[in-house]
């Protein structure tokens, strides 16, 4: 039985063929439309996030599938002081599959040690969010058609921003992939990314603080946000909030097929007079994260459609 | 110089960094063994300058020397059978350790769920470094 925790538990060639089904997906999805018939995937939410949940319950649904769970830690039996390994093993009773987010990182790989059924690490606090990497990896390589030689602009909130770890963590097994990342001082992507992830693997890098001096260079911008909840101390949070602003005169500045991505919800980082440009892809990028959920429930289960 | 008798059968571990004696003692759990056990601090050293010894005598089976490895993998140990020292073990960094060290990361799940295990994971064998299996935070003394 196999989980996903990580984005790196797949291999390249794994990688590809998941990303290949969920191209075929887009293509046909009436084709699949019954794959998951009888089956039910449980949505385990220790703590809100409607866009991830609804992104897993519509790709369950698309697929012909069931959904249950919970949305909150509050409307579980971890109120009444349940652990999550016990919590497991009785969702492992009810359902065939399930997403599990936690605000504790760690949780997702705990209950898959004790899981009956595939487990989907839908994000675990600050650590790792392995479906948003396959949506924005499935984006890039739709939108572009391939990974390597591509110059990757990093931008905000890189050193609590787990999905910005992920995807240079994803991104680093393509040959010539450059990235640049543009953050404020305090937000700079952590040290062991640089050193183990980045020096280490010998990929080139540059980190800048002005979004105008790297944005002219890149063949993707990935935008982040700067999450509330990732501080101790509102001050540093108010003060970094709204550090950039992608916004048209930015833009202006970039190339003709440079890509805008954001893993959503956006707050300021990105000006709304922007959504109309073509290279923006942020939500574009929302719908092919359900065809890559349903290509993994698919995985995962072990279904193949003909 | 203060003599201690050999042992029939157990170990000598010699080379502990000077001091480190007693960190050894708890984590090798020899403070829950039913038998003789000698701790010598600050033994002079060619080589070391200053270095502690421990002397347990006990079956040859019945220490985890994993935890040894961890914790300076240039301790050495000499296994001692019939009064001889039958076996120098090398010491290696052991791939994983159960419960001898803590994570630290407030926003691991050990913090809240304190029936979990502990377990570090050897992730950089070069640099020693070890990191939480669940969170993957890099230890530090």
């Amino acid at each position: 039985m196999r989980h996903l925790m990580s984005p790196l538990d797949l291999s390249v060639e794994e990688l590809d063929e998941l990303l290949s089904l969920a191209g075929d997906i887009e293509k046909h999805p009436d084709k699949y439309a019954h794959a998951c018939e009888g089956k039910k995937l449980a949505t385990c939410f220790y703590e809100p996030s409607t866009r991830t949940r609804l992104s897993f319950e519509a790709a369950m649904l698309n697929l012909g599938g069931n959904v249950l769970g919970f949305h909150s830690a509050d409307s579980s039996s971890a109120a009444k002081g349940e652990s999550v390994s016990d919590t497991i093993r009785v969702i492992s009773c009810y359902a065939d599959i399930c997403a599990i987010r936690h605000p504790k990182e760690g949780a997702a790989l705990v209950a898959s040690q004790k899981s009956g059924i595939p487990v989907i690490n839908a994000g675990d606090g600050g650590h790792q969010h392995p479906t948003q990497t396959l949506t924005d990896l499935l984006t890039i390589y739709n939108l572009k058609g391939h990974f390597d030689h591509l110059k990757i602009g990093l931008c905000g909130d890189l050193k609590f921003g787990r999905t910005v770890h992920s995807l240079i963590n994803a991104l680093i097994r393509y040959p010539g992939v450059e990235f640049i990342l543009v953050s404020p001082e305090e937000l700079r992507v952590p040290s062991y990314i640089r050193t183990d992830v980045l020096e280490a693997n010998h990929i080139p890098y540059r980190e800048m603080e002005k979004l105008e001096d790297a944005i002219g260079d890149l063949d993707v911008l990935y935008m982040t946000r700067v999450q509330r909840e990732r501080f101790f101390n509102e001050e540093d949070y108010v003060r970094m909030k709204d550090f950039y602003i992608l916004d048209k005169e930015k833009m202006n500045l970039a190339r003709e097929d440079m890509l805008v991505l954001h893993p959503l919800p956006r707050v300021n980082e990105i000006s709304v007079e922007v959504d109309d440009d073509p290279r923006a892809v942020y939500f574009k990028q929302a719908q092919y994260g359900v065809y890559v959920r349903m290509a993994l429930i698919l995985t995962l289960l072990g279904i193949k459609v003909e | 110089m203060l003599n201690i008798s050999g042992i029939h059968e157990g170990f000598v571990l010699d080379h502990i960094q000077a001091g480190m004696s007693m960190r050894i003692y708890h984590d090798l759990k020899l403070d829950q063994l039913d038998c003789t056990v000698a701790i010598i601090k600050n033994a002079k050293s060619n080589k070391m300058g200053k270095k502690d010894i421990i002397k347990v005598e006990c079956p040859v089976d019945a220490l985890d020397l994993d935890i040894l490895g961890f914790i300076d993998h240039r301790i050495t140990v000499n296994v001692i059978k019939d009064d001889k020292i039958v076996e120098k073990k090398a010491l290696h960094l052991p791939k994983e350790v159960h419960n001898v060290i803590f994570c630290k990361n407030p926003r691991c799940i050990t913090s809240i769920e304190q029936e979990l295990e502990q377990i570090f994971v050897l992730t950089d064998p070069e640099n020693k470094v070890y990191r939480c299996k669940y969170c993957e935070t890099k230890f530090k003394n």
